[in-house]
């Protein structure tokens, strides 16, 4: 027999004035390979039109639809009920501001972020329409793209103790991707530019070691290692830093 | 009535891989460009291209002696005659500078490693010696209906990690980016087209946007089909402002893609990559049966062809059955583990988390499903459209036209930066000499009649009908009757069946409040609008009396290059009238490459010079 399933659903709209928080009960019927997805994309057009929530590709890959299920920050459309009790909580994620019900705005912060952190190639060569590529290895294509899956969901800065505490943390997203750009030859930063970006306490040093990072990442990427390396390189620099001759620093 | 204003050189209506590629080229051309989007731009669709981006480098081992020539042959051949072949060009000989300078901004392409090396075709292994003096070069893989390996690629996360770098590069040049803000019409004075009213899709508020040059790259419109691969954004909505013109031509509806592998029941893609890197079309039976109708091509011959004959082949009785339908089996167990959790890694995962099944060792439930939109605004191999000075459009959403009627694996990715490459070097020179007269007369009257429309929406003005069941409704009958195959009989149902849903389209009334970001009334605003593209998608198919690529008529089973080598060019003139006006135009001024037999495929034409018959 299939079970009837009981979602509680954060709901407020700050565009509304008689709109307050609180949460709303809907009961659903549970179909075979029912993923959160069809679940409430039902409940908009079955019982609610104004329910409020974010799916673009409904495969993993876009990372629209983070939010808080049963209290663990995850991907709704790869979520399925029956990996879930009949009692099914939907919480927007938190640190990222609400638009309303379980939408948030996850698109301004990454974007805040991603100029913070310069995530771009950085590199004074031109590039000739006429010449051949670059050679590069191909191992390190792969693990360049290793470091690359990542979606920007949200789910790890949703989980983040030091985020949810200070609004300037960069988060796991942000360390990982600098992780990325320092494997790449093409980007020509140097150590200290790097460290100036993440070797301080909105960058690396801010994180508690909670790793709840890595638990919660919906494309399995080894922050727990990236964080580790990370601080031990921004930690090498920084030594360096503070053993150098200061004429030279400043040069 | 209160609204905010914008101002820009370039306003880009859609922010995937087209849209930021085009953005990209103004904006480093020094011209101020906003980007609008439904979403945050690395949520685009583009990022769901998985397999690869055509491009003739000619590096690695089976792609020796390739050359733009031969990707323009193949990518005429896939069209069936039935593209540009001046953009076709266009297009495969800028593909290889563009990926080059993708490689420059900072994609990981996998490269060529030399020495020799194992593969698979058709389920046999062979091998194959890199060459040494490409070791490290950008290597690529096979894809459907290309004579060469050709297919560049980043394991199979390729339009991600496109969509990102290109991403980056906006946020370099400093590009103002609104997510969550949808253009809902343009504002035009039947001559010039100088921006768009927008919804804020956090706040609910209206928006106007003036600016010099317009482009639209929204995409394609899989969402009027209840079965497709599509994002959920993908519901026409710069067709929809386009169309409502009625001065700016729908070009070739009729010519949509179903893919061969959606996975069962989500309709989920699993890459042609799969098939290019080996893997195989098993039947009930678990035997490969693709060889048998396509000698040559088999399991790797263009995907409008592969989808007809894995129907015809459920048809014969050879599909599983499934509570969810029959359907065929995609078999890469013989890839081995290592192969899958890398070059396929995407679809090592989304078997496992979204089907429950390891394809190491277990076989893919498949069938075909909508795919890919080859019809689209038209334009002119500036990227110009027809019929507005000032309105550009790039990438799936436009009928550039270098696919005609299917369009080849590997060859939307290379589209969207190739001719997003083109066309913003394009929208660059007019920009150069452009001045805009921004008339408020103009502006305050689009924005009233959305305004309106809105509020008639919210009270409930014209009816109470449900904009979901209506949408459901629709998308039912193009699923049913415009789709893999087609016939007269049920081209003409479902037109008359649209017309039906399109009255009641027309009596769309809200049972929620309508306040802020309501999900409803985004529905709603485009409803009406969703309904007339798919109309024109019937119609246009109804009247093709032949089969071409994608559109498969079994009453009218010969291509004919006699009537039919044109496109067609769907108006809306008149929003009271339920039916488009079609115009058509020759498929192509020059024909370098006559047409002719594609190498896969039935084989029934009837030539340009044939006899009229009375």
């Amino acid at each position: 027999m299939s079970r009837q399933l009981k979602f509680n659903i954060f709901r407020y709209n700050p565009q509304d004035p008689d709109s307050v928080p609180h949460t709303d009960t809907f009961l659903l019927e549970e179909t075979p390979s029912l993923t959160l997805f069809i679940a409430l994309n039902k409940i908009r057009e079955e019982q609610d039109p104004s329910l409020q929530f974010d799916f673009a590709c409904r495969m993993a890959i876009c990372g629209s639809c983070g939010m808080v299920i049963n209290g663990r920050p995850g991907l709704a459309c790869k979520t399925l009920t029956e990996e879930l009790p009949e009692e099914i909580t939907l919480m927007p994620l938190p640190v990222f501001e609400l638009v309303g019900d379980l939408s948030v705005d996850t698109g301004s912060w990454f974007r805040t972020t991603n100029t913070k952190i310069e995530s771009w190639i950085h590199t004074d060569k031109e590039f000739d329409p006429n010449a051949i590529e670059e050679r590069m290895e191909n191992d390190l294509a792969n693990a360049i793209f290793e470091l690359e899956r990542c979606i920007e969901c949200g789910c790890c800065v949703a989980a983040c103790g030091t985020a949810n505490m200070r609004d300037d943390f960069i988060g796991a997203f942000a360390l990982n991707r600098i992780a990325r750009f320092m494997l790449d030859p093409r980007d020509e930063r140097s150590e200290n530019d790097y460290f100036d970006v993440v070797g301080t306490d909105q960058g690396v040093f801010g994180c508690m070691g909670l790793l709840a990072c890595e638990d919660v990442c919906p494309r399995e990427i080894p922050l727990q290692d990236q964080l580790g390396i990370l601080r031990r390189k921004m930690g090498f620099i920084g030594l360096k830093n503070i053993f150098k001759p200061k004429a030279k620093a400043v040069g | 009535m209160k609204y905010d204003t914008f101002y820009t050189d370039l306003l880009c209506i859609g922010a995937g891989l087209a849209g930021e590629r085009v953005a990209v080229e103004a904006a480093a051309n020094g011209f101020e460009t906003i980007l609008l989007s439904l979403v945050p731009p690395r949520r685009s669709h583009s990022c769901a291209a998985e397999g690869g981006m055509q491009a003739a480098l000619g590096n690695c081992a089976m792609g020796q002696g390739d050359s733009p020539d031969v990707h323009f042959e193949d990518t005429v051949k896939g069209s069936d005659w039935g593209c540009d072949q001046e953009v076709a060009r266009i297009f495969a000989d800028t593909a290889p500078v563009a990926v080059r300078e993708a490689a420059h901004w900072g994609i990981p392409w996998n490269r060529v490693v030399g020495g020799p090396a194992t593969y698979f075709k058709g389920g046999k292994q062979f091998e194959a010696i890199e060459p040494q003096e490409n070791h490290g070069l950008i290597t690529a893989r096979a894809f459907g209906g290309t004579a060469k390996w050709r297919t560049c690629y980043t394991a199979d996360g390729t339009g991600h990690t496109l969509l990102y770098t290109l991403d980056n590069k906006v946020t370099e040049l400093g590009v103002a980016v609104h997510d969550r803000v949808e253009a809902i019409s343009l504002i035009h004075d039947g001559t010039n087209c100088i921006g768009c009213v927008a919804r804020d899709l956090k706040t609910g508020g209206l928006r106007v946007y003036l600016a010099k040059a317009t482009l639209i790259a929204t995409g394609g419109y899989g969402r009027l089909y209840s079965e497709t691969t599509n994002t959920v954004i993908n519901d026409g909505g710069g067709h929809i402002c386009a169309l409502d013109t009625g001065i700016v031509p729908f070009g070739n509806p009729e010519a949509v893609q179903f893919h061969p592998t959606g996975v069962v029941p989500t309709n989920i893609l699993v890459t042609e990559g799969c098939r290019g890197d080996g893997g195989t079309l098993l039947d009930v039976n678990e035997e490969r049966f693709m060889h048998v109708y396509e000698p040559e091509k088999a399991e790797l011959a263009s995907r409008d062809v592969v989808s007809r004959w894995m129907m015809y082949h459920i048809e014969q009785g050879k599909g599983v059955p499934s509570p969810y339908g029959d359907h065929l089996w995609l078999d890469i167990r013989h890839l081995g583990e290592k192969h899958i959790t890398t070059k396929l890694r995407e679809v090592y995962d989304l078997c496992r988390h979204f089907l429950g099944v390891n394809p190491i060792y277990e076989l893919i439930p498949v069938r075909p499903c909508q795919h890919y939109s080859m019809g689209g605004m038209r334009t002119n191999a500036d990227g110009a459209a027809y019929g507005l000075k000032g309105l550009f459009s790039a990438g799936e959403s436009a009928c550039w036209d270098m696919h005609g009627f299917n369009r080849l694996g590997g060859n939307s990715l290379a589209e969207t930066i190739v001719g997003g490459r083109h066309i913003g070097q394009k929208v660059a020179e007019y920009l150069k000499g452009a001045e805009a007269n921004f008339d408020t007369q103009v502006v305050a009257k689009a924005v009233a009649q959305d305004a309106e429309r809105i509020q008639r929406l919210i009270q409930g003005a014209d009816g109470n009908e449900n904009v979901f069941a209506i949408k459901n409704a629709m998308q039912e009958v193009m699923m049913e009757r415009v789709g893999i195959f087609r016939n007269g009989d049920d081209l003409q149902k479902a037109v008359d069946e649209l017309q039906e849903i399109y009255a009641r389209a027309k009596k769309i009334g809200l049972a929620s409040n309508g306040v802020g970001a309501n999900p409803e009334l985004a529905l709603a605003i485009k409803m009406q609008g969703m309904v007339r593209l798919a109309i024109c998608v019937a119609y246009g198919a109804l009247m093709r009396t032949e089969s071409r690529g994608c559109h498969a008529r079994d009453d009218f089973t010969a291509r004919n290059d006699r009537d039919w080598l044109n496109r067609t060019l769907a108006y809306w003139p008149d929003l009271e009238a339920d039916l488009p006006v079609l115009e058509y135009e020759e498929a192509s001024q020059q024909m370098p490459l006559p047409p002719g037999d594609r190498g896969y495929g039935k084989v029934e034409i009837i030539p340009m010079d044939a006899a009229k018959e009375d």
